[in-house]
């Protein structure tokens, strides 16, 4: 009797692993999990049977290609495209430096953007005109080497220079300060490259599509930065006038939906400015953007700095650092890595809040993608329009997200 | 430093105050463009057939081509404009302010924009009028017939208050349907949700092409509304509404001439005022501040106003209807060019 007890068998813990424990874990551990799990999938397989339908069979993909170009820069003149090449040709240059001398993060994010150029440059999205028959192999694989070598010129040259790049800036650290002055630089150089002067100048009513929508975000984004840093510094001020111009400023803003801003910088702006003074659509909607984002990220940065123990200024002060010292060496750094996963989100949403300018009138990527619609031939195809645009959105939005998911890691926030 | 911040302050108040008076100088539009050598103009940001971008990217559409037509006729270059996509709400604040120079954006010649508005009106290019679409199995021949319809109408347009004026007249009992946008309007009446749809009827037109089913409706005979459209200048500028205005008449003149495009350079006439017409006689572009051959520049550029028209509006199957020179029957009349 006692011998059978000591040779009972006990099973071993299940320790067992895959996709078939997972789904019994996770799907079908109890009756009702199961029954949820299936009518999960089928709700899923007829939104998909749907979707799928409509993407292969029923949607016209045509007015895609053929409204490109226009999607990407809008009306900017076709003679002048050049000027965007020679901006494309410099931030790529910039890039493949700072990978060759930064590594780590930087090379990331250069290999992952010459992944998007190489799949661009290898898709044959225009390849596929309206009723043309492309199953025509030898044909359609010219036709790709065209694309690539004559079409798409800028897009392949873009990546060797990327490439050349990079491998002329390897280890050459002594060049790191020239490269951030660089980056600084490069934003007035784009503008001044993108407008022109004299006769060939191009306006930016003549700015359009992703290319504004790029620039209208990275204006917001980055001039918001240090406005931000000094409303929040303000409002914590010991000095009330300071305090409270700060505060009111930041509570008014956050105050009033992004869309009245623009509103009041399109119509109201212009009746107050005096005379013949006339102010830049474009530069009234950077203005309104950048004033709504930096009142979102002195609140950012606030929160950032309240993090900061006074420990800390206690003892800058102690070892006698004035106030910009202390705010410049000990407060901001620790109060700014703190806040990066709000600062990145609100980038986010600010790149996806430009869309609101074409309400006012400006033909950024929505705004062109309206006026397509006024094109009596695609009028009918606002389904495919609006999901490609759609996508380019969600593309850009997600990749920021990836980056500053990584940034996070690098710099452990949350760890110590 | 008080005293200094007091001083910078006054000094930037005074400056503030100063300038606009400075700048307030009365120079004429057209003056402005000639210096300038661009114009500037107002459109749709996307309206059928009006004002869209093209595939090649560039602006088209039948209101762009008369922006095109003024920089013709003021610049001798009909590439030598800028268009300004605008809104419903800014068009007007875009003029007043001088923003843009002349607004050719479907808008209706009414007395309060008129008179009220600080703007002044061109001949209206294309005489619209609000009418409705129905599905045809409704078997609706009149307007008397939707009583207790459901309509879909736009909200926040004249449209909605015509149609409420409308059917208060006739004593019909209806009931409104008001959407924001008109692609959901469209797309509303195509999945049934509503009757009938009303609207301008060169839109009806445009928008029945994309029902799943265009032929299984029909725009009624019934007109409620008359909506001349037309190009609007800032108020008080006459030397510049006369030279819009008479670039639109010319259109019109080249049309009942049968003067085009194609055969206008080498156009023989013995016709004084056709000779007028095109410079070769008289000092008609001097009078309006144009150059000599200014009328002739506008036809090379865009056509007389028939052409304009069946480049932009037949493709989206407008029918000529009243926009006919009146010798046909139709509203088109130029002002003698005498």
């Amino acid at each position: 009797m006692e011998d059978n007890t000591l040779t009972q068998e006990v099973k071993p813990p299940d320790t067992s692993k895959g996709p078939v424990r997972w789904l019994r874990d996770n799907l079908f551990s109890t009756w009702y999990n199961t029954i949820l799990t299936c009518l999960g999938l089928v709700l899923l397989f007829f939104f998909f049977r749907v979707f799928f339908i409509w993407v292969f069979t029923q949607a016209n993909w045509a007015v895609i290609p053929a409204y490109l170009r226009t999607l990407m820069i809008g009306p900017y003149p076709i003679e002048q495209v050049w000027r965007i090449g020679i901006v494309f040709c410099t931030l790529l240059t910039l890039l493949g430096l700072s990978a060759g001398i930064w590594r780590d993060r930087v090379l990331q994010i250069a290999i992952a953007i010459a992944g998007v150029g190489l799949f661009l440059l290898l898709i044959p999205l225009d390849v596929v005109k309206e009723g043309e028959d492309t199953s025509a192999t030898l044909e359609f694989n010219l036709n790709i080497f065209y694309l690539i070598f004559f079409k798409r010129k800028w897009l392949l040259g873009g990546l060797v220079l990327l490439a050349v790049t990079f491998l002329i800036g390897r280890d050459k650290n002594t060049f790191k300060r020239w490269i951030i002055i660089g980056w600084v630089l490069s934003f007035p150089w784009t503008m001044i490259i993108l407008h022109g002067f004299g006769k060939n100048a191009v306006s930016t009513t003549d700015w359009g599509g992703l290319l504004l929508t790029l620039i209208l975000a990275a204006v917001g984004i980055v001039a918001c930065f240090p406005l931000g840093v000094l409303l929040a510094l303000g409002r914590r001020s010991q000095l009330p006038a300071i305090k409270w111009v700060s505060t009111v400023y930041i509570e008014t803003i956050r105050g009033v939906p992004l869309i009245t801003i623009l509103f009041m910088g399109s119509i109201l702006l212009p009746i107050f400015m005096p005379g013949d003074f006339q102010l830049d659509k474009v530069i009234r909607a950077m203005v309104a953007l950048t004033l709504f984002s930096s009142s979102y990220m002195a609140e950012n940065i606030r929160g950032g700095l309240q993090a900061v123990p006074s420990g800390q200024v206690e003892a800058a002060q102690a070892v006698g650092l004035t106030y910009p010292k202390t705010m410049h060496f000990i407060v901001l750094p620790q109060a700014i890595r703190a806040v990066i996963p709000a600062i990145v989100g609100q980038s986010i949403a600010l790149f996806k809040d430009t869309s609101l300018v074409s309400v006012v009138g400006l033909l950024d990527l929505l705004g062109v993608g309206r006026t397509i619609l006024g094109s009596s031939k695609w009028s009918g195809n606002y389904a495919e329009v609006w999901f490609f645009i759609a996508i380019i959105y969600f593309v850009f939005s997600f990749s920021m997200s990836i980056v500053s998911q990584k940034i996070e890691a690098d710099l452990g926030v949350g760890k110590h | 430093m008080r005293k200094f911040l007091f001083r910078v302050s006054a000094l930037v108040l005074a400056i503030s105050l100063v300038t606009p008076l400075l700048a307030d100088n009365h120079e004429s539009v057209l003056d402005k463009v000639k210096n300038r050598g661009k114009l500037v103009c107002g459109v749709h940001g996307g309206l059928p057939g009006f004002g869209y971008l093209g595939e090649d990217g560039k602006w088209s559409g039948f209101d762009a081509d008369f922006g095109r037509a003024i920089a013709a006729a003021v610049l001798g270059d009909p590439d030598k404009v800028e268009f300004v996509p605008l809104n419903a709400a800014e068009r007007f604040t875009a003029l007043q302010t001088g923003e843009i120079d002349v607004l050719i954006r479907n808008t209706t010649w009414t007395l309060t924009r008129d008179a009220d508005l600080n703007t002044d009106f061109a001949p209206p290019t294309f005489y619209d009028g609000q009418g409705f679409m129905v599905p045809k199995s409704l078997n609706i021949k009149s307007i008397k017939e939707l009583a207790g319809a459901t309509i879909g109408v736009t909200g926040g347009s004249t449209t909605e208050l015509n149609l409420a004026d409308t059917m208060r007249s006739l004593g019909i009992d209806f009931k409104p349907l008001t959407y924001s946008d008109i692609d959901t309007l469209y797309n509303g009446y195509d999945a049934g949700r509503v009757d009938a749809v009303t609207s301008d009827k060169s839109q009806l037109v445009a928008r029945r092409k994309n029902l799943k089913n265009p032929d299984d409706h029909v725009i009624l005979d019934v007109t409620i509304s008359k909506e001349p459209l037309g190009p609007l200048t800032i108020h008080g500028d006459n030397k510049w509404n006369d030279a819009v205005s008479w670039v639109v008449y010319a259109t019109f003149f080249a049309e009942e001439h049968k003067i085009t495009q194609e055969n206008v350079k080498s156009f023989e006439t013995e016709n004084p005022e056709i000779k007028r017409f095109l410079g070769e006689s008289g000092e008609m572009g001097k009078i309006l501040g144009l150059p000599k051959d200014w009328a002739k520049q506008v036809i090379i550029a865009v056509g007389n106003y028939g052409e304009i028209f069946e480049r932009n509006l037949t493709p989206i199957g407008l029918p000529r209807g009243i926009n006919k020179p009146w010798t046909e029957g139709g509203l088109l009349y130029s002002m003698p060019f005498r």
